[in-house]
């Protein structure tokens, strides 16, 4: 056989691979609204940037009938290509081939990827959608995914993880994605779950549907565990390069700057925060009004609505943003809240992103329910968080900083690098309200008028406290500035940070209060 | 594109703020002190087999019935000692998690 002729069986044989599960199992991948693997990944990839590897891969089941089935490329589609130019490495099961089920060489070739993408130092992206172990292939398919879970665990803070939910991820699956750093979700495809409805039905009696019990939104809005929630798989896509352009590509480096642009001019940030202190506004629009071109990319944006996180860039570098939200539950913190912004904090301190933070809390929230759920655990996580990270750490005080809340939000004890106040900053052991009544109980309950005189004393507690200069005086924050200074001096503290070496005593690892 | 935004207020150390609530919020569950003497189901499952009947003397640590659930059949035990005083489940049946099984005075 002459070369030329080699190379046509090469093309056939790679034509027919590529054809995963047949015409019959496309259609019926498509009739339920979604991609096949192979479109998903060039969709995802910079034009013709797409290398696939593995692909004469043959599945190893030998029981059940299995030996006589041919499964093209064992359901899995693994390769490396560029986003916007960054180097990716992939993998995207397919559910056409087998239903996606995971078989021993299917993880192989999932795992030969990932230690690929770990050793040149590239960011890993999984496509997920498969209906789970391949039970023929038995405790097999298993170590599978416990060869994923290694890896991901391993490469976990060198390399930025994405894991993508386009079909079903149940039982053992979802916990590859639990481990990485960023889910993205999709309406109606992606489903989430350990134990399916069924099985709840049958052992429990309880009746959920899929989307109930783990659609997109349940996991946006409800357990925290999707990071981008969106309509379509393109819009995902777009979210995934989004994110890409905001990222190093691994931990030795740092994210790739952009030409610097002014905020736009519609949010005037003298005009956002009001200055009573009981009263809500959207604390993204201060951030709009920072960062460059006012692009804030929000991860997390439905869950623990009461705390902001997300990327955006100061003078073309890339900056995490933690936001206190008075418009959602006056912007307290709690168990959710907590667990949103320490585990953001732990991304941006592994990947050289400075962090921005933008404080305006009264606090924890109070409640049977919160203590009951552990609040003094999961509130420690924050402070945990920022007090671990070592990279440049920039605290704004908008306007509340009380009690506990003003130790966690970064403040100089938890070593800040800057802490800034506006004029309207309150830092205070407590409200004035709260504090007035305590100090001044006495003077209160013995006043002919009591609810006058708490009046009087709630205003003279205001007077003597709530403002910026009584830290100021201490050096706990470096200076009060004018609001509109502060873009100016935030560009400012990241450039006079850009050389921060701090250091932190040399351990194994700590032991945080997961 | 203007939406009006309805507020609520919340108290946090005496202060009321205006503020939007999450739907988690509000669907928290109000606490209540655990009474005792009432033996509740603490896992879903079903009732194989009861022991007792009403008007029965039980002391701490009778067989009140089974409560099978995740293939184990677990057995419930008086947590008082005293009399039963209402059974509100037969055998045969599948409770949810917290459904009143037993009252005990």
């Amino acid at each position: 056989m002459s070369l030329k002729q080699k190379t046509r069986e090469l093309l056939k044989k790679r034509e027919q691979v590529q054809m995963g599960g047949g015409e019959q199992a496309i259609e019926k991948q498509k009739a339920t609204g979604k991609l096949t693997a192979r479109e998903r990944i060039l969709s995802l990839l910079d034009k013709d940037s797409f290398h696939e590897y593995d692909l004469f891969v043959e599945h190893e089941g030998r029981d059940f009938g299995m030996d006589s089935k041919v499964l093209h490329g064992d359901g899995v589609i693994t390769g490396t290509g560029t986003i916007y130019g960054a180097p990716i490495c992939i993998y995207a099961q397919d559910f056409t081939v087998a239903g996606g089920s995971l078989g021993y060489m299917h993880a192989r070739k999932i795992t030969k990827i990932m230690d690929h993408a770990l050793k040149m130092r590239v960011p890993l992206i999984g496509i997920n959608d498969s209906g789970g172990a391949r039970i023929q292939e038995g405790v097999n398919s298993l170590a599978g995914y416990g060869e994923i879970f290694f890896r991901n665990t391993l490469s976990s803070g060198v390399i930025p993880q994405i894991s993508v939910i386009l079909g079903p991820c149940a039982g053992g699956a979802v916990y590859s994605p639990a481990l990485t750093d960023f889910v993205f979700v999709v309406e109606n495809i992606s489903k989430m779950f350990i134990t399916g409805p069924e099985v709840i039905k049958t052992v429990l009696g309880e009746e959920i549907s899929m989307e109930e019990l783990g659609g997109a939104r349940v996991h946006s809005e409800i357990t925290g565990n999707a990071h981008f929630f969106a309509k379509s798989e393109q819009e995902c896509f777009d979210q995934i390069k989004k994110l890409i352009t905001f990222i190093p590509w691994n931990n030795g480096q740092k994210a790739r700057p952009f030409p610097p642009k002014e905020p736009k001019s519609e949010f005037d940030i003298d005009q956002i925060v009001p200055s009573d202190a009981s009263q809500p506004y959207d604390v993204r629009d201060v951030i709009k009004a920072i960062a460059d071109d006012s692009d804030f990319f929000e991860v997390q944006s439905d869950f623990a609505r009461n705390i902001v996180i997300g990327f955006g860039r100061i003078n073309g570098e890339t900056v995490g943003f933690v936001a206190n939200q008075p418009l959602v539950l006056a912007g307290v913190l709690d168990c959710d809240s907590s667990d949103k912004a320490a585990r953001f904090i732990r991304y941006c301190d592994a990947f050289n992103v400075p962090l921005v933070t933008l404080e305006d809390l009264p606090g924890y929230l109070p409640g049977v329910d919160q203590e009951h759920a552990g609040v003094i655990r999961h509130g420690a996580k924050i402070l945990y968080a920022f007090s671990e990270a070592t990279v440049p750490k920039i605290t704004v005080i908008l306007r509340k900083a009380y009690g506990g809340g003003y130790i966690a939000m970064n403040s100089r004890h938890l070593r800040a690098d800057f802490v800034f106040a506006w004029p309207s900053a309150e830092i205070a052991v407590m409200g004035p309200e709260g504090a007035a009544n305590i100090i001044f109980r006495k003077e209160i309950m013995e006043a002919e008028n009591p609810e006058e005189m708490r009046k009087i004393k709630v205003e003279e507690y205001k007077e003597k406290f709530t403002n910026p200069y009584v830290a100021a005086a201490k050096g706990y924050i470096d200076t009060v500035i004018e609001p509109s200074e502060t873009r100016k001096l935030l560009i400012h503290a990241i450039e006079v940070s850009k050389n921060k070496n701090d250091g932190r005593p040399k351990k194994k690892h700590g032991i945080p209060p997961f | 594109m203007e939406k009006k935004t309805k507020y609520e207020t919340l108290c946090i150390g005496g202060t009321q703020y205006k503020t939007t609530l999450t739907e988690k919020f509000k669907n928290r569950k109000n606490w209540e002190a655990p009474n005792i003497k009432m033996v509740k189901a603490y896992i879903p499952g079903n009732i194989p087999k009861i022991f007792v009947k009403e008007g029965q003397k039980v002391k701490e640590g009778t067989k009140l019935l089974i409560l099978e659930a995740m293939k184990m059949k677990n057995i419930v035990e008086a947590p008082v000692s005293g009399v039963i005083k209402a059974i509100h489940v037969q055998e045969g049946i599948r409770v949810p998690k917290q459904h009143l099984l037993i009252e005990i005075e």
